[in-house]
C-alpha cells in the first residue's frame, strides 16, 4: 500500500499510524477485546471463587430471560429513564429560555444550576439519603409528613428520580444555552414585528430550531438513565424492602458480577443491556430524521 | 409605552422568582449537608423541637475527627493520583491521535476512526468484567495503576482533539510544510499549541468524571487504604450510616475540594463539560 506514495506521503502515513498506534493498541485492549470477552463469558458458569469457567451454552441467557428479577430490573431502569429523561429536560429548557436573555445575576444562577456536576454522586446521594430519612429527615420535618420515601416501594422509585432529576438539570441546561445561542436573533426581531407572542415564538421558532439540541440531550440522557448505578447503590439499603422495585439493570449486573462473583451471569446481563441499548440507538437514529428540524 | 414597560418589569420579576425558587431547592441538599456536619449526633436526631441550625455549639471539629478517623489525607492522595495520571494520559494519546485523523493521510484511517466511534456507542458496562480480570492477572489490584487502567486512552477524547484540529485553517502548516518541517515538529511547535482550549476542556472532563466514578474504584480498589473518595464514602456509609453528622462531614470533605476547584475556573468547566457532552 506504501508502493504508489511518494516519499513525502510515505512520510506522512507513518506518522499519522505511529501517532494513532498508542490510542488503537489502547482501545483494543482496553475495549474491543472486552466487548467480545464479556460476550464470550456469557456462555459459561463461573466456579466457586471465580475459578473453573465451565461452558454452558445459552443456559445464562434462558436464566435471565425467564427471571423475573431481571425483567423487574429492566422495568425498575425504564421507569428511572421516564422520570430522569422528560422532567430534566423540560426543567431544564425552561431555565435555559429564562437565563438566554439578559438578566440581572445570570451567571450566579447558572453557577448554582450546574453545581451537582462537579460533585461526587456517591456523596450527593448520601445527603438525599439523609433529607428522605423518614424519622429525622428534612423533608418530612418541614411538610409535618411521615412518608417513607425510599423505603415505600410505591415512591422510592420516585424519589430516586428526583435526585437524578436534581443532579442532570444544569447539565441539560447549559447544552440547551448552548443550542440557543446558535438561533439568530433576527428571527424573534421579525416576529415581535409580524405581532407574534413570546409563547407563539417560542414554539414556532425556538422549539424547531433548537430541536437538533433537544434530540442530541434526549438521546444521551436515555442511555445515561439506562445505565444508572451510583444513586440506586448509594441510597438503597441491602434490607431496603424497596429495594427490588428500584434496582436497575446496571446494579443488578454489578451485585451479580462482583458481589457474588458469578461473573458468567453478571456477563449475561450486561449484553442484554448492551442489545436492549443498541435497539433503542436504532430505534432513535431512524426517528431523528422525522423529528428533528433541518433548514 | 409605560404599560409594555410595566409589563416587562413585571415579567422579569417573575423570571427572578422563578429561578430563585430553583436555585433555593438546588442550594438545599447542600445547606443541610454542612448544617447538619456541625450538629451533634444527638442534635441531628432530635426532631422536637426541629433545629435547622445547631442550637448547641457549631461542632467544626466534626471535620476534623472525620478527617483523622477516616483517613482522608490517603483517599484525597489516591484520588488525586488518579486524576492526575488519567487526565496526563487522556490528554497525551488523544492529541497525537487526534491531530493525525484530523491533518494526516495514512492507510486504514477511516476503519481506525470508525472503531473509535464504536467505542462511544457501546455503555461502559460492558468493559468491566474483563478489564476488571485483567487488572487481577498482572496483579496490579488496589493500585494506582488499576484506577487509572480503564483511562489510558480516551475514544471520546481522539474524537474531541480531531474535530479541534479539522477546525484549524491549512495554510498554517502548509508553510512550515514547504520550509521542510517534519510532521512531529509541526504537530509539537505549530498546531498543538492552538488546541489548547480543546485538551483544557478534554483535561476538565476527564478529571471530573474519574473523580465522580464509583462501580470502578470499588471493584479494583477494595481496600479502604487504596480507593478513592467515591468508594471511600461508599465504605464508611455501610459501616457507619446512622451517625449523620459524621455521614455528613464526610461527603462535604469529598466534595468540597471539585466545588471549590469549579467555583474558581467556572467558565472553562462549564465549557469543557458542556461542550465534551454524551458519555456520562
Amino acid at each position: 500500500m506504501f508502493k504508489n506514495m511518494t516519499p513525502k506521503q510515505k512520510n506522512e502515513a507513518k506518522w499519522g499510524l505511529l501517532f494513532v498506534a498508542p490510542t488503537m493498541i489502547g482501545l483494543a485492549i482496553l475495549n474491543f477485546y472486552p466487548i467480545f470477552n464479556t460476550i464470550y463469558q456469557s456462555f459459561f458458569k463461573t466456579g466457586d471463587f471465580g475459578k473453573g469457567n465451565k461452558f454452558v451454552g445459552l443456559a445464562n441467557y434462558s436464566k435471565v430471560l425467564s427471571s423475573p428479577e431481571t425483567w423487574q430490573a429492566f422495568l425498575n431502569t425504564i421507569k428511572y429513564a421516564i422520570i430522569e429523561v422528560p422532567f430534566g429536560i423540560v426543567i431544564a429548557l425552561i431555565l435555559a429560555v429564562l437565563l438566554n436573555k439578559k438578566l440581572a445575576g445570570r451567571s450566579i444562577y447558572r453557577t448554582i444550576f450546574f453545581l451537582p456536576m462537579v460533585c461526587a454522586p456517591a456523596a450527593v446521594a448520601m445527603v438525599w439519603k439523609w433529607l428522605y430519612n423518614t424519622q429525622f429527615g428534612l423533608i418530612n420535618n418541614v411538610f409535618h409528613s411521615n412518608i417513607a420515601w425510599i423505603s415505600d416501594p410505591k415512591i422510592a422509585w420516585i424519589s430516586i428520580g428526583v435526585i437524578g432529576v436534581w443532579s442532570i438539570i444544569g447539565y441539560n441546561m447549559v447544552l440547551f444555552i448552548g443550542g440557543l445561542q446558535e438561533i439568530p436573533g433576527d428571527f424573534y426581531e421579525a416576529a415581535s414585528i409580524d405581532g407574534a407572542s413570546g409563547v407563539r415564538q417560542f414554539f414556532s421558532i425556538t422549539v424547531p430550531l433548537l430541536s437538533p439540541t433537544t434530540f442530541f440531550i434526549v438521546q444521551t440522557r436515555i442511555i445515561g438513565a439506562l445505565t444508572i448505578f451510583d444513586l440506586m447503590f448509594m441510597v438503597m439499603d441491602k434490607t431496603n424492602v424497596a429495594l427490588k422495585s428500584v434496582q436497575s439493570v446496571v446494579y443488578l449486573f454489578y451485585q451479580y458480577a462482583f458481589t457474588n462473583g458469578n461473573k458468567g451471569y453478571g456477563a449475561t446481563l450486561v449484553v442484554a443491556l448492551l442489545i436492549f441499548i443498541l435497539i433503542l440507538t436504532f430505534i432513535l437514529q431512524k426517528l431523528e430524521k422525522r423529528v428533528v428540524y433541518h433548514n | 409605552m409605560e404599560g409594555a414597560e410595566a409589563r416587562a418589569r413585571r415579567r422579569k420579576i417573575l423570571t427572578h422568582i422563578v429561578l430563585i425558587i430553583m436555585a433555593f431547592i438546588m442550594l438545599v441538599p447542600f445547606a443541610w449537608m454542612v448544617l447538619t456536619a456541625l450538629k451533634t449526633n444527638q442534635e441531628s436526631i432530635s426532631v422536637n423541637p426541629f433545629y435547622i441550625f445547631p442550637a448547641n455549639g457549631w461542632h467544626w471539629e466534626n471535620f476534623a475527627t472525620v478527617w483523622k478517623s477516616y483517613n482522608f489525607v490517603i483517599l484525597y492522595k489516591n484520588t488525586i493520583l488518579m486524576i492526575f495520571f488519567r487526565v496526563v494520559c487522556a490528554c497525551l494519546t488523544a492529541t497525537m491521535a487526534g491531530y493525525a485523523f484530523g491533518r494526516l493521510k495514512f492507510p486504514f484511517k477511516n476503519a481506525l476512526f470508525a472503531l473509535v466511534l464504536i467505542q462511544m456507542m457501546v455503555p461502559a458496562q460492558i468493559f468491566i468484567i474483563p478489564q476488571y480480570l485483567m487488572v487481577s492477572k498482572i496483579g496490579m489490584l488496589n493500585t494506582t495503576f488499576g484506577l487509572v487502567f480503564p483511562g489510558l486512552v480516551t475514544a471520546f477524547g481522539t474524537y474531541l482533539l480531531k474535530t479541534g484540529y479539522e477546525g484549524l485553517p491549512m495554510e498554517l502548516e502548509e508553510a512550515a510544510s514547504i520550509d521542510g518541517c517534519s510532521v512531529p515538529g509541526r504537530f509539537l511547535h505549530i498546531m498543538m499549541p492552538l488546541t489548547r482550549s480543546s485538551m483544557v476542556s478534554l483535561g476538565i472532563f476527564t478529571a471530573v468524571f474519574a473523580f465522580k466514578d464509583l462501580m470502578w474504584p470499588m471493584i479494583v480498589c477494595s481496600s479502604a487504604t487504596t480507593t478513592t473518595l467515591s468508594a471511600g464514602l461508599a465504605k464508611m456509609q455501610g459501616q457507619y450510616g446512622s451517625e449523620y453528622p459524621t455521614m455528613m462531614a464526610a461527603a462535604t470533605l469529598a466534595v468540597l475540594p471539585m466545588v471549590i476547584i469549579y467555583l474558581i475556573f467556572q467558565k472553562q468547566f462549564v465549557e469543557g463539560i458542556a461542550t465534551s457532552g454524551g458519555k456520562l
